[in-house]
């Protein structure tokens, strides 16, 4: 895949950037072009989230994608955040089969994947139990 | 608008079909329908055919095109339809939609999925691009770990089991046995399933839907003129479609596939009829956790007791709701594209009195449920005998 792919979505993968609605104060991750609520009514800003939130349900993925492969099993989550938003992380730096529902975790800078040998190495956010 | 009606089914076999091509599939499963309608191929206005990603399964796009010129019917217009897994079924809406605006008078609603060209890893890779690529795939997620996180919800909040979803497994593959189409003829037990290779805990292998050759097609036209065709007419009495959030995490529940719920509705709103009238269903068992959510959110029980009643056997043939008679995508097969109108052929056998030793007794209502993705899309129709 191209790197611009990669590269345009590094500020809302490394730091949490998501956006807020002036309008009705909703934050939204990952972000979006046109608030769900207020439609055209509402104005979307950048807004860094902040980083603690708590795991709503989760598994432990054995047979990995294409870019995992040395990762595998690793547990996978969907994380509700403080703020609202929820969005799909691993959990890292852990044995993969102590993860819970309810768990809190905080969001980390991590290394996510790779395209292959000479592909993009790409990196973003991971959850950790804490 | 119009009532239609469906007059003709046909259905390759499921499989790893690596004898038969793209271009062969489809024009088996066409002229086995032409067939079954009794009516000639020129007499066919157009055709809409659901196919998810031929671009990707055999590096072939336009295939409206191919497939019309291949089934001699040139120069008929021909549409594909794509919302992942539930191609077929918007395929089948699309098509409805046509005969019953009055556009045209008979319509072939296809669908079909070649799977196995390319190597089986390519294949998941090329499904996992239903799923939200930028914030779902990026980070990990599988197909099956998706519906994954929806079993362990479900299991978290309403106490379903391991065994209640291998329970599934058994059942679709012991239908799967009687039905000469299917991909497997292969009992299998829950002990089979709970030992199989885990794959996105808590699902493992024979949780899983497997990768799958077919084709399937219906003719329809419009109920008034139905008639003229087979004394056995199937009226599509409803139909419904809705979408919901492509990523799971930007969903309201993870339990329960909100999409289905809202087409379900319109669909029983269309139809005039309610959950308990439906003597059986075809629902979207791509992972066994599916189907147990796929019932409670069709009506067929209260939300949280699908394992409970599959483990009763109401879904099973000869019980209250026989779910999946076909086999399901389970032990039938599920080429993704194909699968929404191979649901249809299911019910249109079954409604005629066709369906050999896995018959419901007296059916005269069906309902299929196809979903594309892990629930971005879900598509329900409801079927009644014309007569």
């Amino acid at each position: 895949m191209g790197v611009p792919r990669f590269w345009r979505e590094i500020p809302n993968r490394y730091n949490l950037i998501g956006v807020k609605c002036k309008n009705c104060n909703r934050v939204l991750f990952p972000p979006r072009f046109i608030c769900p609520g207020c439609r055209r009514v509402g104005k979307l800003e950048p807004h860094k989230l902040k980083d603690r939130g708590k795991i709503v349900s989760f598994t432990v993925v054995h047979v990995p994608p294409n870019g995992f492969e040395g990762q595998a099993p690793y547990a996978l989550a969907i994380v509700e955040l403080e703020e609202g938003p929820r969005l799909t992380a691993q959990i890292t730096d852990c044995d993969p089969n102590q993860v819970k529902i309810g768990d809190d975790v905080e969001m980390v800078f991590r290394r996510v994947g790779q395209e292959g040998e000479d592909g993009v190495i790409y990196y973003g956010y991971k959850a950790r139990l804490v | 608008m119009r009532k239609v009606a469906i007059i003709g089914v046909g259905l390759t076999k499921f499989g790893e079909l690596w004898d038969v091509s793209f271009r062969q599939m489809i024009v088996e499963a066409g002229a086995r329908a032409i067939e079954d309608a009794g009516i000639d191929g020129k007499q066919i206005d157009a055709m809409y055919v659901g196919n998810m990603s031929a671009g990707q399964f055999i590096h072939q796009e336009h295939i409206a095109s191919l497939i019309v010129d291949h089934a001699g019917l040139l120069p008929i217009p021909c549409t594909r339809v794509e919302a992942a897994c539930a191609s077929g079924g918007l395929a089948l809406r699309q098509a409805f939609i046509a005969v019953a605006s009055g556009i045209h008078d008979i319509v072939v609603a296809a669908g079909i999925e070649k799977m196995t060209d390319i190597l089986a890893e390519q294949t998941t890779e090329a499904l996992a691009t239903a799923a939200d690529q930028e914030w779902e795939a990026f980070v990990g997620s599988t197909f099956p770990g998706i519906y994954a996180l929806m079993a362990r919800r479900h299991m978290h909040e309403y106490g379903t089991t391991e065994e209640q979803m291998a329970m599934v497994a058994v059942k679709n593959h012991h239908n799967a046995c009687f039905n000469p189409c299917a991909q497997y003829h292969m009992e299998v037990t829950i002990e089979d399933v709970l030992k199989s290779a885990l794959v996105a805990s808590p699902l493992k292998l024979l949780d899983c839907s497997p990768i799958t050759d077919g084709a399937a097609c219906a003719i329809l036209v419009p109920a008034e003129k139905a008639r003229r065709y087979t004394d056995t007419p199937i009226l599509i009495a409803g139909t419904g479609q809705a979408s919901d959030a492509i990523s799971l995490h930007d969903r309201q529940t993870l339990t329960g596939l909100r999409a289905t719920v809202e087409a379900v509705r319109a669909a029983y709103k269309m139809a005039g009829v309610e959950a308990r009238d439906v003597d059986l269903a075809e629902v979207h068992d791509c992972f066994t956790i599916a189907e147990i959510m796929a019932i409670e959110d069709l009506g067929f029980c209260k939300k949280g007791e699908g394992g409970k009643i599959t483990e009763q056997g109401e879904t099973a043939l000869g019980g209250r709701i026989p779910i999946n008679t076909s086999g399901g995508l389970k032990g039938k097969g599920h080429p993704v594209g194909a699968t929404g109108i191979a649901q249809a052929v299911e019910i249109a056998q079954q409604l005629s009195g066709e369906a050999g030793k896995r018959q419901v007794e007296g059916a005269q209502i069906g309902l299929t449920h196809n979903v594309g993705g892990s629930g971005g899309t879900a598509v329900v129709h409801i079927f009644k005998r014309g007569d």
